[in-house]
């Protein structure tokens, strides 16, 4: 009998158990839970790993700044839901079928009702002696990956040289571990016993490609090589001996050898499984017992397991179908992998290596340019069969989707460098999977952008999920969601707004190169209409960003918004607020005395800000040149609160006074808060610098993070709090000043001249064309030849600063606008009123208006000048 | 009823003293008007009170054009009204509500507001 929900009476919910907390079975259970509206199911998920599932494919990247967080899978919500129970930590020990029950490693006895397994796989150890020394590591967990940093780290401080590392197995897995330990800064070799890399993706033409380009990323590799034993020194990994060839000193090792089903649960149930390994299930993931189910790379479905997500996700699809009644079933996998290794591209696909008879293949192979790529045709050169890309896998995406279908053209256009390539986007079949990892294709793309009313990437990405586990079909959704969205008369266009065609960063450009000061000429050349409140302040921004002069000279004053046209902050009232600038959050006695004389003097409401600073509110337009005099006096500049532009550097109080600073943050801060004062940008701009790794100043919530090392300082980039928080990550390492100076101006100068209008860095890093990785490239290895002009941006911003609030004062034209009324210059705005609360003043309620109780009068308070 | 109401005309100041594209307030019978003078010289008034925010703040909002439309953005939450007629053109999300508006004429560089 199969367990179906109508069995049961449907106010009891049945139980379903998941064994094995991994990506599968979060898939399985958001599946379940998005479709099983009546709540049949209640569903308990044992989880060895202390977390909550996450993106195991993704692993690699904890090694670029990613936090463990920064992997969780989906949405919290699932875990809050009161039908699913989660249980982090816990081990399903063993599995009583006649009963019906799970054991955990807590004691606990859990009834099901459906059971289904979803365990995984073990990374597995070659039976090579010295494979439990101190520093040979597995890689497949986060903690796996946690525990290889840290001592990757503390051997680098017991050697006090570089550390040597290498990874058995020179398959995917072994290569992304290769470029974990690169990032790690471990020289590292491969060692494969194949006679090439990846073996079971690529030909040997392709390996060798391959070679030559993981050797140019300073890992050797070694293939035809088997590995015979490690030796130890004082029970830590010291050398490796090879069945023959020269010895090899390393300091780390890591088995990256394959996979071996977890399959130890059903073994001991008396469930079947496969010959090498794995849970037997038939093509709707069923095992002989009934209400038991397999699932992921522990299921052995048609003969073998599959170690890839895709196939698992549609076999978490197929459950969750099942278990509603439904008749889903497992329509075979799609092998195709792309190789996500900083720096190299490698995909294959469909029939790679010409198994099917009467195959021809198309090669283009370029060495110098470290290229191999390959498609396999059917016999009459029409019909796409599989392929292989080394060096420049931009086409993968694109082409995968057309395997068993007509190419079209001369096949090897197809293999072309991007943009000479014909996109088959538009042309592509509905029924064609476009997203591999989450089964998602051309015509459901189209249908959540058509009938689903997506109109953006964004929206297509939450909608179908397309794009959202190895992203490496972004590409192609994103020109299907285009071209569906141009189909539909919607307009796709980057047009700033009505009055400009041209985005932010175009328009910056053409500003720059054909010197473009005013608002008026540029509106007539490439734009029409007068502007707007979109494209007046991109307009102003940009101008200021070239340093054109104050934001207040001639036509430019018509550009701000009433907060940089004031210079202060509006209010809910219609009062504006008041933040001088305190560099680093460092303020003497005597400056705030002062600041506290202006506020007392002028009846501010006083606050101390998230941003280390000391907040004015209330002051009447009228009073804002008055307020500035005074804290201008007493030596205070603009704090730029209003701007889109630097705001604050966020500092601790690092090595001057912590017990554990190693560097002096707060004059870094200072210095740099000094430098980039005034810099206007696409959205505003913070930085923060913390003394130690303690990280108290919070700079990895910042657009620019600066934490100090015993060498020098870690700079961290695209940090935000905010709607969206995020975490900075990791730019360069242990710079000195000079050259972190260096690169946050590039980083800076490279934001503001490319991101569109109040793109705050964070989303900018994240869609920018290669992500962190060719941001790093520009600001670090000037791949666009911009550095120097970059830099001579910087210094002549750095050179041309001026306080704002002082030149202000010092034009008796810019003061004449800060009069309240044109024809009462002496009158003062009545509209305002206060009450008091905890010994300030607040604006007062619409109700407390009416009521007349309003205590305090409008901030009129005769001043001593 | 028939008879027109009597309308007097004020002097809130010369077209000079207004920066064109940027507002300025007069307070006209009491109550403050927004006076905007667009790029072609055109000078319109309409209520400084932002209906959304019930500050005294369009005034300072940002003067542009929609279409043929000469129009200010309220600096509070962005709605947008046509400077001639005072129709609110974008809402924001909330419902339209008009700004009243008062004639304007300019008379020998001075600017005149009916009230
Ligand atoms: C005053 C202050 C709150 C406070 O009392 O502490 C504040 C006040 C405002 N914040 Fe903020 N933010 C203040 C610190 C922050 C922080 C904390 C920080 O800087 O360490 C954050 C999160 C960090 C970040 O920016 O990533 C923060 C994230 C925002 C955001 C969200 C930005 C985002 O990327 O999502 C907005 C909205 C926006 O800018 O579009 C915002 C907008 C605003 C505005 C401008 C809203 C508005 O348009 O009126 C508020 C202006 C009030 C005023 O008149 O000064 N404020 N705001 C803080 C001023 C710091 C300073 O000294 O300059
Ligand atoms: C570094 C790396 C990169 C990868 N890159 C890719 C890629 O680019 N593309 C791709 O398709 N695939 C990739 N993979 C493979 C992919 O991660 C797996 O195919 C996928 O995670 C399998 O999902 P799963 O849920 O079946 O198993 P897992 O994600 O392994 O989850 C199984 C979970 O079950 C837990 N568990 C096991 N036994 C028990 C028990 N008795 N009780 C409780 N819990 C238990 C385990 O601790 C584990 O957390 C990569 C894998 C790694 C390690
Ligand atoms: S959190 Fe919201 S309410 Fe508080 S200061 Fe920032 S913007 Fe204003
Ligand atoms: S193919 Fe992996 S996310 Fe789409």
């Amino acid at each position: 009998m199969t367990v179906m929900p109508q069995d049961t009476a449907p106010t009891a919910p049945q139980q379903l158990v998941v064994v094995g907390g991994g990506m599968v079975a979060r898939r399985l259970i958001d599946a379940l839970r998005a479709r099983d509206e009546a709540g049949a199911w209640a569903v308990t998920l044992l989880a060895e790993e202390p977390r909550a599932p996450y993106d195991r494919v993704a692993l690699t990247s904890y090694f670029t700044g990613r936090e463990p967080e920064d992997l969780a899978l989906g949405g919290q919500e699932l875990w809050d839901d009161p039908l699913v129970t989660l249980r982090r930590g816990v081990r399903a020990e063993r599995i009583d079928r006649d009963a019906r029950t799970v054991t955990t490693s807590t004691g606990q006895v859990l009834d099901y009702d459906a059971l289904v397994l979803a365990t995984g796989s073990y990374a597995a150890v070659p039976p090579v002696p010295g494979k439990d020394l101190r520093g040979a590591f597995v890689y497949r967990t986060i903690d796996d990956v946690a525990d290889l940093r840290e001592f990757v780290e503390r051997r680098r401080e017991e050697l006090d040289r570089p550390v040597r590392g290498a990874v058995v197995g020179g398959g995917l897995l072994g290569l992304e571990a290769a470029g974990a330990l690169r990032a790690l800064e471990v020289d590292a070799t491969v060692v494969e016993f194949a006679p090439r890399l990846m073996p079971l993706q690529v030909d040997d033409g392709g390996g060798a490609a391959l070679k030559r380009l993981i050797e140019g990323l300073g890992v050797s590799v070694r293939t035809s090589t088997a590995t015979a034993k490690i030796v130890g020194d004082r029970g830590a990994v010291s050398r490796m001996k090879f069945s023959e060839g020269p010895s090899l000193d390393v300091d780390v090792v890591v088995f990256a050898v394959g996979v071996r089903p977890r399959d130890e649960l059903a073994r001991d149930a008396g469930l079947e499984v496969g010959e090498r390994g794995g849970v037997v299930v038939d093509d709707a993931c069923a095992t002989a017992d009934p209400a038991i189910w397999a699932i992921g790379e522990v299921a052995c479905i048609g003969g073998r397991c599959l170690g890839l997500v895709a196939p698992g996700y549609t076999m978490a699809e197929i459950v969750a179908d099942r278990l509603l009644g439904g008749a889903g079933t497992f329509p075979g996998a799609d092998l195709s992998t792309k190789l996500k290794l900083l720096g190299v591209d490698v995909a294959s696909f469909g029939d790679a290596f010409a198994e099917e008879p009467g195959s021809l293949e198309v090669v283009i192979s370029d060495p110098v340019a470290g290229v191999y790529k390959k498609l396999v045709m059917s016999d009459d050169a029409k019909t796409l069969r599989g392929g292989i890309l080394v060096g420049d896998a931009s086409a993968y995406s694109s082409l995968r989707p057309m395997v068993g279908r007509e190419l079209g053209g001369d096949p090897a256009a197809h293999l072309l460098p991007e943009g000479s390539a014909p996109a088959p986007a538009g042309d592509l079949p509905d029924d064609a999977a476009v997203c591999s990892c989450n089964n998602v294709t051309a015509g459901e793309i189209r249908c959540a952008v058509g009938e689903g009313g997506c109109t953006d990437l964004a929206g297509v990405k939450a909608c179908t999920l397309a794009g959202t586990s190895c992203g490496s079909c972004l590409p192609l959704v994103k020109k299907l969601v285009t071209t569906e969205l141009e189909a539909a008369g919607v307009e796709v266009s980057r047009a700033l707004c009505e009055h400009f065609e041209l985005s932010r960063a175009e328009l910056f450009d053409v500003v720059r190169v054909q010197g473009l000061t005013t608002f008026s000429e540029i509106v007539e050349r490439h734009g029409s209409g007068r502007g707007c409140d979109i494209c007046r302040p991109v307009v102003g921004s940009i101008l200021a960003s070239l340093g054109t002069g104050h934001i207040l000279d001639g036509e430019r004053a018509t550009l701000q918004d009433t907060n940089d046209f004031v210079m202060a902050n509006l209010q809910k009232d219609g009062s504006y607020s008041v933040v001088p600038r305190i560099p680093g959050g460092e303020v003497t006695p005597e400056g705030l005395i002062a600041i506290g004389e202006v506020a007392r003097d002028f009846g501010l409401y006083t606050k101390i800000t998230g941003g280390q600073r000391v907040d004015l509110f209330g002051a009447r337009i009228d009073q804002l040149p008055a307020i500035w005099r005074r804290l201008v006096d007493a030596g205070f500049e603009s704090g730029h609160a209003y701007g889109k532009s630097l705001r604050t550097v966020k500092s601790c109080v690092g090595s001057t006074w912590c017990r554990f600073g190693v560097q002096d943050s707060v004059g870094l801060a200072i210095d740099l808060e000094l430098r980039y004062r005034g810099l206007r940008s696409p959205h505003k701009i913070k930085l923060g610098v913390s003394g130690c790794a303690r990280e108290c100043a919070e700079a990895r919530g910042k657009d620019v993070g600066v934490i100090a090392t015993d060498n020098g300082w870690n700079v961290y980039v695209g940090g935000n709090g905010g709607f969206t928080p995020r975490h900075a990550r990791l730019l360069a390492e242990d710079l000195d000043t000079e050259t972190l100076v260096r690169t946050i101006d590039r980083f800076l100068m490279y934001y503001i001249r490319t991101a569109d209008r109040l793109q705050r860095t964070a989303p900018w890093v994240e869609e920018h064309e290669g992500g962190l990785d060719a941001i790093r490239a520009v600001v670090l290895d000037d791949s666009l030849g911009i550095a120097e002009d970059l830099d001579a941006a910087m210094a002549a911003h750095v050179g041309r600063y001026e306080d704002e609030w002082a030149a202000t004062l010092a034009d008796p034209d810019k003061l004449a606008r800060f009069a309240p009324f044109v024809n009462a210059p002496e009158a003062v705005d009545d509209s305002l009123a206060y009450v008091g609360e905890r010994g300030q003043a607040r604006p007062a309620t619409p109700d407390e208006r009416s009521s007349g109780s309003v205590l305090i009068a409008g901030t009129t308070l005769e001043v001593r000048s | 009823m028939t008879a027109t109401l009597p309308t007097t005309e004020v002097r809130v100041c010369a077209l000079v003293e207004l920066v064109p594209e940027r507002g300025s307030v007069a307070l006209v019978g009491g109550e403050q008007v927004a006076i905007v003078r667009t790029h072609d010289d055109s000078v319109h008034a309409v209520a400084n009170r932002d209906p959304y925010s019930g500050a005294q703040v369009i005034a300072r909002g940002l003067v542009g054009t929609r279409g043929d439309a000469p129009t200010v953005t309220s600096p509070m939450y962005k709605q947008v009204w046509d400077l001639r007629s005072g129709a609110c053109l974008e809402a924001a999300g909330e419902e339209p509500v008009p700004l009243r508006t008062w004639s304007v004429r300019v008379v020998d560089g001075d600017v005149l507001v009916s009230t």
